[in-house]
């Protein structure tokens, strides 16, 4: 083995417009190792990853490969220097096979028959070797999350990758799943390999990393070994400043249900079912449903906003029938009996994208008489009540007038909790509160979250992030397949019981 | 006896003018395959059955009109590629400016150089393509059923449509058995994913675009130099949008899409063969309700039948690659 690094880059920079994305970014991956990078939401990391697989282009720096300087101006030449990629969102051709996935750029032969028997010998080999059992005739679209990220890496391995790139492959996982997934690193590993395994979840850092850099506003910020490290002391490199996660809690006190759903069953997407639905929200508490995403509850969040209808059964909210098998009432009327709706694809359905942040800021309450009247909208009290929410959530920029699209996921989400809890809802209904959103918001959001909680407000969170439900919820309900696996009060969950029972598993339900 | 007559003529009529739409909603498959939606198939349609009359006309040669033909409706599908895929533009947007320029433009050019009102000279004999009579087919056409099948429907067409026999088959293979095949498949499901991998996603579509307008390019020369003889205005009549429907009604596959190209073509045979007949109880139905029928079918299949479901997912948008 030489002493020159499997991978190096030296003084990485790269700008977008006037945005410093990466500067003068330095990381040193001694072959045969596992190396982490960690990094709030818009430190850089993307572009780092993305530079070092040939998708952008660098404007200063070098990249180099075992000692030899690299200029790659697409991913075919990282592939050929011997990198892979597991991109956060999977490369994969959802109707093709495994088979036909891997080989996708690398066929060999004209004759597609001829270039699936030499892969599949070949694929055949490696499979022994890693010790991976993938169905390789199997369209992609029928496989578990887990299996598919299983192909990609398979896919990189083909391409002869010695380097494997992991951006945020724990993402989409259960905690088994990433168990796996571990496992399969540090194989890997002990196989040769080099991996840079990126992610912001610090525990993942200590569990498979050998060494770790931190990356921080486009800059590297530090860079030392695993062991000699602690997850408090990443995360105070990650954020610049101490972070306090932990948030008091109390317990609920009355037994009104403010939202009750009562054996409720509805048509999902994707031939999914919601069954037999059972779920009660008192003021005073937050309720957290956990699962892995597309198990139900997007679904569930629109029975309860009214953005879905019911097949059978119904839901109370206080004392009203708001939905059952006949009745779907529509977000407005819900709005003024006291429900707020933090809508889960903020993009998609919480924010209008091409539109002003001013505009944005009083979306779906236009018809209230502050902000109308005679369907003409009341432009100065609008630009007011914009500046106030900037000012009270600290939203930056201080610009109103740029397109919503512009400000980061973090100053969005300020922004739309803003909107929604100004009407003083008696409930509120949260989809992944902190999607996308940078450590220092999180933190904000989670105790407007806990503080809503404390003045007497009935809260459904629905996350795909263990930790916040973990941290914010009073009781946590966990989803599978259309159902509700079970719930139980935070005090009794762990991470391994939430996780077995989000794979399907009943008996911890009890 | 005469019922089956009737039916192989009915059939023979089917074939004859279901070529046009094979061959265009192949065109129309590949393209949306590649992630391009084409809608410009009317009007590359028109622009080849024009630019192959005239050449023929001018040249006296089929196979003069068939290239010209071809090279017009090459070059619309490569425009409507540049917009699509270097310009990133709204594709049903110019596709239907290429539908409309084309059938202002083509009357307008043939006015300008032949002075027909808007039509090319009628084409002699051999300037057309004409029905070929294959072998043995007159020796077995007084043979009992079979030599009625092969002498009256299976001969007797003109080169296009067995040429477009033969590229159904063609075109299933290139997509499913070979390398550029799974490429061009994977490009209209998800370009990123065929970008990582390596593969130019700009140049699998305007390779798509190239045999999306030699396949339309054909449709079009068959209409003026095969089954008509020449040019008249409007003479697509829309059977770039029938191809359009029937390929989306075979959603996305090769065979499918042949088999609504059939029942469209049965469809249009039926109502030639409606024209004037008395029927029983309902009398005589009137012309323009028959020559109705082909549409009023697209329109039923099109909100009865076509779930987006199977549409490539990538077909309708540019992809950006970001720097």
């Amino acid at each position: 083995m030489t002493n020159a690094f499997a991978i190096e880059a030296r003084g990485l920079s790269k700008s977008f417009g006037d945005v410093k994305a990466n500067d003068q970014i330095a990381l040193k991956v001694p072959g045969g190792t596992v190396h982490g990078i960690v990094g709030e939401n818009g430190a850089g990391k993307s572009t780092l990853l993305k530079m070092l697989f040939g998708l952008y282009r660098a404007d200063s720096g070098d990249i180099l490969v075992c000692g030899q300087t690299q200029h790659f101006t697409d991913p075919s030449d990282a592939m050929a220097a011997g990198i892979g990629m597991v991109h956060q969102h999977f490369m994969l051709v959802e109707p093709f096979t495994v088979l036909e996935n891997i080989i996708l750029g690398a066929e060999g032969s004209a004759n597609l028959d001829a270039a699936k028997e030499a892969a599949r010998a070949k694929l055949l080999m490696l499979e022994d070797q890693f010790g991976f059992n993938l169905p390789l005739d199997t369209p992609v679209e029928k496989l578990s999350v887990g299996v598919r990220q299983r192909a990609e890496i398979l896919k990189a391995l083909y391409r002869g990758a010695e380097i494997l790139i992991l951006d945020e492959p724990t993402a989409v996982l259960t905690p088994q799943e990433c168990e796996q997934l571990f496992a399969l690193v540090r194989q890997l590993k002990d196989q040769g390999k080099t991996i840079l395994f990126v992610t912001h979840k610090l525990h993942e850092i200590m569990a498979v990393t050998d060494d770790v850099t931190v990356i921080r506003a486009g800059k590297t910020v530090a860079e030392c070994k695993t062991a000699d490290t602690n997850p408090e002391e990443l995360a105070e490199l990650m954020v610049g400043a101490k972070v306090v996660r932990k948030t008091a809690r109390k317990q609920h006190e009355t037994e009104i249900a403010r939202l009750r759903l009562t054996d409720v069953h509805a048509d999902g997407d994707h031939g999914l079912e919601l069954k037999d639905i059972n779920l009660e929200v008192f003021d005073g508490e937050v309720l957290g449903i956990a699962g892995v995403a597309g198990n139900g509850q997007t679904e569930l969040l629109e029975i309860i906003t009214g953005l879905r209808a019911v097949r059978e059964g119904v839901i109370h909210m206080g004392g009203e029938i708001i939905a059952n098998d006949r009745l779907v009432t529509n977000p407005i009327a819900l709005r003024r009996m006291g429900m707020a709706h933090v809508a889960e694809d903020r993009l998609k359905t919480g924010v209008v994208e091409s539109m002003s942040a001013r505009d944005n800021a009083i979306l779906g309450y236009q018809r209230e008489k502050e902000f109308s009247s005679g369907g003409i909208l009341k432009l100065k009290a609008i630009a007011q009540k914009a500046a106030a929410y900037f000012e009270t959530q600290d939203v930056r920029p201080r610009n109103p007038d740029l397109p919503i699209a512009s400000f980061s996921g973090g100053n969005q989400q300020k922004l739309v909790i803003a909107r929604e809890i100004a009407r003083d809802p008696q409930l509120m209904v949260i989809g992944q509160p902190t999607r996308g959103v940078d450590i220092g918001a999180v933190t904000k959001i989670h105790d407007q979250i806990t503080e809503l909680r404390n003045a007497g407000k009935a809260i459904l969170v629905v996350s795909a992030d263990l930790d916040e439900l973990l941290s914010i919820s009073d009781r946590i309900a966990v989803m599978c397949e259309g159902e509700i696996v079970g719930t139980m009060n935070v005090e009794d969950a762990t991470e391994t019981k939430l996780g077995l029972m989000m794979a399907g598993d009943k008996r911890e339900a009890s | 006896m005469e019922f089956f007559t009737d039916m192989i003529l009915l059939m023979d009529s089917t074939l004859r003018t279901a070529t046009p739409l094979v061959l265009a909603a192949l065109a129309g498959l590949v393209a949306e395959r590649s992630g391009i939606v084409d809608i410009g198939l009317e009007g590359k349609m028109l622009a080849a059955a024009f630019a192959a009359a005239a050449a023929a006309a001018v040249t006296g040669s089929p196979w003069m009109g068939m290239l010209a033909g071809v090279g017009a409706s090459v070059f619309l599908a490569l425009l409507h590629g540049w917009v699509s895929i270097a310009q990133r533009g709204n594709q049903i947007v110019s596709g239907m400016a290429i539908n409309i320029a084309v059938a202002g433009l083509a009357p307008t050019l043939a006015n300008f150089w032949f002075q027909k009102g808007g039509q090319t000279p009628l084409l002699g004999d051999e300037a057309r393509f004409s029905t070929i009579t294959l072998p043995f087919a007159d020796a077995l056409a007084d043979v009992p059923v079979i030599g009625a099948l092969y002498s009256e429907l299976i001969s007797g067409h003109n080169l296009i449509t067995y040429l477009a026999a033969a590229l159904i088959p063609l075109v299933a293979w290139m997509l499913y058995k070979t390398r550029f095949g799974l490429r061009l498949r994977a490009v209209g499901e998800n370009p990123e994913a065929v970008d990582t991998a390596g593969i130019s996603v700009t140049l699998l579509r305007y390779q798509a675009m190239v045999i999306a307008g030699v396949l339309c390019g054909l449709s079009g020369s068959v209409l003026s130099t095969g089954l008509g003889g020449g040019f008249i205005r409007d003479m697509s009549a829309g059977k770039g949008y029938l191809a359009l429907a029937a390929m989306i009604f075979g959603r996305w596959k090769p065979v499918p899409t042949l088999l609504a190209c059939l029942l469209f073509g049965f469809v249009d045979a039926l109502q030639g063969r409606l024209q004037g007949v008395a029927l029983p109880l309902i009398g005589e139905i009137p012309v323009q309700f028959t020559m109705m029928l082909p549409y009023v079918l697209t329109v039923v299949i099109l909100a009865g039948f076509a779930g987006r479901m199977d549409a490539p997912k990538a077909s309708g948008t540019p992809y950006e690659k970001d720097h």
